[in-house]
């Protein structure tokens, strides 16, 4: 599932952009110092396949509803895990672009939902079941763990950034065990796919299969080091492990208050860096709904049960007044109006421009 | 999701104007600002946002792309953000907003905001890549020190994603003929899967081969160069100033209440 814009605060938005780029700057330098020419033109094409694959819709035993495979785990599978990182990235930047699938500063989140875990993590997890003689039956065993995993720690990221986003009212807990949930029976699904597709690539070009798990013709006399990809995923795990346990610990939607106690509320209020501060008590002072800020309230007042309550509404936002919203309203209005007027003068003023070039595309 | 649409999408940018010949550099970095402003309001705010449509539209204009094209593309990405945001409602009872008797819940504030914003940062998105073009973009990404290895990778994806797609679909519609309902199961998906596979990998030993005695090395070398000019500062800088603005200051409310009290 791909995360959107519109549910990202740009603290989370910037902070996976970061994560996804040292891992893609890393991916880069490991395919870069391979030098296999060969395996550039099998990226690209098997990004490629990767649409194509997801084009290919099966029924879902049992819920009637139908799914694809989402593929990261089979490109790490055939390309090792830095080229598939790159090449999932590249996916994920192309459906972000020309399919609307995420947003541009989505791709971070996504990147690290379905890139990193699948092939990075998936991967991983394939790589140390599999060993150095990928027989049938663990083969299998390798894939369906890795695609479980992978598939599961993407869903409940998605859960987790859009809460630590604060944009959506879904408390964690809940919010996690839904996607958790949803996403069981197509990892199931999804990991029976793939490990019967590579099974079969595998018994008919073997190399293809063998290459990518180090144990190749081309990487015999170099065994590659597993240390840093350890680092990564051990600091990943307890950056979420930490993240989980001092959740649970607290109120179902107390995150944000949590996050406020760990890091202090300076730390938190800087989304917008230096400007965000200055925004913020810019804001306050002229916006029509000004900050009802939930880190601002106690966890206690959070509850929906107190916030249902309409005499408890006017404590919450003093500042709200009838001239205000509806200064709000009208002002909304004007500037729709504005806005659509313009678009149209625009229109007609360019289209009475003589057509001296080509203004349409080739159809 | 439409394949005609997708391809159709790409073509306004090879239509000259004053938008598409702007760096693509410059659009993707504008771009991004536009989005993080967005992004970066509080999460009641709905009329502050408002004023921000006129960053899509006013490019949309220049750029010839229509109107009807942006509003397909936008209803793809409409329900991940209906799932999430229509809990909004539902869980945030309190009164916010009172005009005229009609009571607004802050959910339902929240849930406005969040399906404004998701019209921004769509919009935003399709009308850079219908006035830049994949290739372009990944040649700007190339520009601003992305590893080569991405941007090679994302030329390549791109020349065959329609050729696969277009195979697949033929593959489908066999499938379809032979089988006599559109419902695969996942024994036939597998199969087609691993076939689709096999010829990829097939097809990349050739396009490799091919390439190799065109003197391939790893790189691929783009014939366009990259130009910054002046107008593309100029640009980059009015967005910037623009987003920084609209951001800082709630123009709606200003408007409204002169235009309630001149």
């Amino acid at each position: 599932m791909h995360m959107a814009d519109a549910l990202l605060s740009p603290a989370v938005g910037v902070g996976f952009l970061a994560a996804s780029g040292g891992v893609l700057a890393y991916s880069a330098k490991r395919v870069q110092d391979e030098g296999d020419d060969r395996k550039i033109p099998l990226m690209g094409v098997l990004g490629a396949f990767v649409f194509a694959a997801q084009m290919i819709n099966f029924t879902i035993p049992g819920t009637g509803s139908s799914g694809h495979i989402g593929g990261g785990m089979l490109l790490a599978m055939l390309l090792g895990p830095y080229a598939a990182f790159i090449a999932m990235t590249s996916v994920l930047i192309v459906q972000a672009l020309i399919f609307a699938d995420g947003g541009i500063l989505a791709l971070g989140t996504n990147i690290w939902n379905l890139g990193f875990y699948p092939c990075v993590l998936g991967w991983w997890i394939y790589r140390m079941i599999v060993g150095k003689n990928p027989a049938y039956g663990r083969l299998s065993i390798a894939a369906m763990l890795g695609i479980l995993v992978a598939v599961e720690m993407g869903a409940f990221s998605v859960a987790l950034q859009t809460v630590l986003s604060g944009k959506s009212e879904l408390p964690l807990g809940e919010f996690s065990a839904l996607m958790l949930g949803i996403h069981f029976p197509i990892a199931l699904v999804e990991g029976f796919v793939t490990l019967s597709v590579v099974n079969f690539v595998y018994r008919i070009r073997p190399r293809v299969v063998r290459d990518s798990l180090g144990i190749g013709p081309a990487f015999e006399q170099d065994e590659p080091s597993y240390k840093p990809l350890l680092g990564i995923v051990l600091i990943s795990t307890l950056i979420i492990g930490g993240v989980v346990a001092w959740f649970a610990s607290s109120l179902p939607d107390g995150l944000e208050w949590s996050l406020h106690k760990m890091l202090g509320p300076g730390e938190i209020a800087q989304p917008a860096d230096e400007q965000g501060g200055r925004l913020a008590r810019l804001q306050e002072k002229t916006a029509p709904l000004p900050g009802y800020d939930i880190a601002g309230a106690s966890p206690e007042a959070e509850g929906v049960q107190e916030r249902a309550g309409n005499d408890e509404a006017p404590a919450v936002w003093p500042h709200v007044s009838r001239g205000k919203s509806l200064s709000g309203i009208v002002g909304s209005l004007a500037v729709l109006a504005c806005v659509c007027f313009s678009a149209l003068l625009l229109v007609w003023l360019r289209n009475r421009q003589p057509q001296n070039s080509q203004r349409e595309p080739l159809e | 999701m439409s394949l005609v649409d997708a391809s159709r999408l790409d073509r306004h940018a090879y239509v000259d104007s004053v938008i598409q010949r702007l760096d693509p550099r410059a659009k993707v970095l504008a771009t991004l600002v536009f989005i993080l402003a967005v992004v970066s309001f509080d999460k009641y705010t709905v009329s502050p946002l408002l004023p921000f449509l006129a960053f899509p539209v006013l490019i949309a204009v220049l750029g010839f792309v229509p109107f009807g094209l942006i509003a397909r593309r936008f209803a793809l990405a409409l329900p991940f953000i209906l799932l999430i945001g229509v809990f909004n409602p539902l869980l945030d009872r309190a009164v916010m907003v009172e005009v005229g008797g009609l009571q607004v819940s802050g959910g339902w504030m929240s849930f406005t905001s969040i399906f404004l914003r998701g019209l921004l940062c769509v919009t935003a998105g399709i009308v850079l890549i219908a006035t830049t073009s994949v290739p372009r973009i990944a040649e700007a990404l190339g520009g601003l020190r992305f590893p080569r290895v991405l941007v090679v990778q994302l030329l390549l994806l791109y020349r065959y994603l329609f050729v696969l797609m277009d195979e697949t679909g033929r593959m489908r519609r066999a499938r379809v003929l032979r089988a006599g309902t559109t419902k695969a199961s996942i024994r036939d998906a597998t199969g087609m899967l691993t076939t689709l596979l096999l010829r990829t990998v097939d097809r990349s030993e050739a396009i490799w081969r091919s390439m190799l005695v065109r003197g391939f090395d790893g790189e691929l070398r783009s014939p366009r160069r990259l130009h910054w000019h002046f107008s593309d500062t100029v640009f980059l800088v009015l967005v910037t100033t623009g987003c920084v603005f609209l951001r800082m200051n709630p123009i709606t409310t200003r408007l409204g209440g002169w235009i309630l009290n001149p």
